[in-house]
């Protein structure tokens, strides 16, 4: 179980990993304690092993940089859930085995205790007592994601067979 | 069955079967690249996976060009790694100067046809040559160096078709500025955007580039010209006509959407903090005074964006309150620049040049950003933060319409300065 923090529509790879910290690319323990500061600048300090990134519309617009979602694990996020992604960052997400999530967000507020249930396709709001259904991912992201992702994946199969 | 799309047809020759829009298949890739900020990581997942060599080391290449020069010691390290990664590779090393990998991939490699993945979102600049360029993040794209190969859902298509004739002082940049503003920031998601009609065909192919570049911009995975005679005569200018190939959507293939522009009913169009579909013509604008002007970028630092600029600004003072940087997207357009006095032109006007790179555009080196700035910038994105300073203001508008700003110190009218 973990905690929802809420994010609005449109955020942004400069948002999540601002290009000032650029220098930082090489050494994503140090940039980790600056996830998504564009957007709330205190969330590095606030945010727990276990807790959800909640968002709006076109999570991830931008940039292609894989550092984004990277950091976002980093600090212990579970999964990203948003009404929809922008498309190279879902990828990336899945790429590196962080579960991203499309569903209604409307009903989850700050804080709410939220559990993920991946085969069942649910979300529990554990403070609410409500339950989020969301669609299956796309086959072939569900096996790469399913196996630790994409790196995994081609260590596994030892090409790129989907 | 009905006909193909572009992407339909490419991505078909890729896999060795046909396809429709929704299939998930493995292509080959014919171009993979990466920059100098995606770079070190996509080498790293080569090294996790256990293959540290490309499967094509001559259609693979490593830019520098987002810290070009290197402004700190963290980036020299990285640029060394990639150099040396390359070296022993065989891949190829384009360096501090040659200029900005998507720019350098229109002049040098980019072939209609092609299926090129590059490590930066702006990678579907290359649709200007009706190559199927996407950008990815740096593990699909180490996979696509390694194995050369990546898997893909075949998009459908929204064909956007733009006719009339463009008024003075309107350009391609107002075009996708205006069509962003139009379908939003999410309008084009998972989707190619194809590009036709009379304006396009009489677009050179650096203005297609601008569109083709800001694709993304609406969410598109590219942005695709059908390849025609402008696109043969550009290749044979870079020396390279051999690569022209006819191609085309069938008449009778299924597209989702189909949009339609009048260009003379467009007019300078502006992009305002902080996203790029918050758009506005330029008389809905309002004062804005501006401390920055920025011209270059993927989107708009081609020789032909620099004549634009140039001839606003020629003989002309630079408003003393404004700062103005020129950043050449290439090698080859800056000698351009410097051969017909194009860059004589900016700096008597009291602008200054740079290096050849990405510039101020990301916020790394060559003009970041203060607290509570407002800069008119030529790149094709203002998120909060992009330059510098989070509280610092990008407004996105076309070569005119920064010369013009330039003169005036405020946003203005490029049909006023004319
Ligand atoms: S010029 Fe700007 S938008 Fe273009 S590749 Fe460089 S950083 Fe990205």
């Amino acid at each position: 179980m973990g905690k929802a923090w809420k994010f609005g529509d449109n955020i942004s790879t400069d948002l999540i990993a601002p290009g000032r910290y650029f220098h930082l690319r090489s050494n994503l323990p140090e940039l980790a304690k600056h996830v998504l500061e564009g957007a709330r600048p205190e969330f590095a300090l606030l945010v727990q092993n276990g807790d959800f990134v909640v968002a709006g519309e076109n999570f991830g617009l931008g940039s292609s940089r894989e550092h984004a979602p990277v950091i976002i694990r980093i600090v212990g996020v579970k999964a990203v859930l948003a009404k929809s992604f922008a498309r190279i960052f879902y990828r990336n997400c899945i790429n590196i085995g962080l579960p991203a999530i499309t569903c209604n967000t409307d009903e989850i507020d700050e804080r709410n205790e939220l559990l993920l249930d991946m085969e069942r396709g649910v979300i529990t709001n554990k403070t609410k007592g409500e339950e989020i259904t969301f669609p299956p991912l796309p086959p072939v992201m569900n096996r790469i994601l399913q196996e630790g992702g994409l790196v995994a994946y081609i260590k596994n199969h030892k090409s790129l067979e989907i | 069955m009905g006909g193909k799309t572009l992407s339909e047809k490419i991505i078909g020759e890729h896999c060795g079967r046909d396809v429709s829009a929704g299939e998930v298949v493995v292509v080959n890739v014919d171009l993979s690249y990466v920059q100098d900020g995606t770079g070190p990581l996509t080498v790293r997942r080569m090294i996790e996976m256990g293959i540290e060599k490309a499967h094509n080391p001559d259609k693979t290449i490593f830019y520098l060009d987002h810290a070009s020069p290197s402004p700190r010691m963290e980036l020299s390290n990285d640029h060394e790694f990639l150099r040396d990664f390359a070296r022993k590779t065989g891949i190829i090393l384009s360096d501090i100067g040659n200029g900005i990998s998507h720019h350098v991939t229109l002049e040098k490699y980019a072939r209609p046809g092609d299926i090129i993945v590059g490590a930066d979102s702006h990678t579907c600049t290359g649709g200007a040559l009706g190559a199927f360029a996407t950008g990815m993040g740096s593990t699909d794209v180490a996979v696509a160096i390694a194995l050369g190969k990546t898997w893909m859902r075949v998009p459908e298509t929204y064909l956007v078709e733009v006719n009339g004739r463009l008024p003075k002082g309107v350009y391609s940049k107002d075009i996708i500025l205006h069509l962003i503003g139009k379908i939003t920031s999410n309008g084009a998601t998972y989707k190619a955007l194809e590009f036709t009609g009379d304006t396009i065909a009489g677009l050179s192919t650096a203005a297609r580039s601008t569109i083709g570049n800001m694709a993304v911009e609406a969410g598109a995975k590219v942005g695709l010209f059908p390849p025609d005679g402008e696109t043969r005569i550009f290749l044979k200018l870079m020396g390279r006509e051999e690569a022209f190939r006819e191609l085309r959507s069938d008449e009778d293939a299924d597209f989702e959407k189909h949009i339609e522009i009048n260009a003379e009913e467009l007019e300078p169009t502006i992009a305002c903090p902080h996203l790029v579909d918050n758009t506005k013509t330029i008389g809905e604008l309002g004062k804005v005074k501006v401390d920055q002007v920025f011209i270059g970028t993927s989107c708009n630092g081609r020789l032909e964006d620099l004549h634009i600029a140039a001839s606003i600004l020629k003989g002309n003072r630079i408003n003393r309150d404004t700062r103005v940087i020129v950043t050449p997207a290439s090698r080859r357009v800056y000698l351009e620049a410097l051969r017909d006095g194009t860059i004589e032109t900016f700096v008597e006007a009291g602008a200054l040049v740079t290096t050849p790179g990405c510039g101020a555009c990301d916020g790394v080196h060559l003009g970041i950003l203060g607290d509570g700035e407002v800069c008119l910038a030529t790149q094709p994105r203002n998120f909060k933060g992009r330059m510098g300073d989070p509280n610092a203001f990008i407004y996105l508008g076309s070569p005119a319409v920064a010369a013009a700003t330039a003169l005036t110190g405020e946003i203005s009218d490029p049909r006023e300065v004319m």
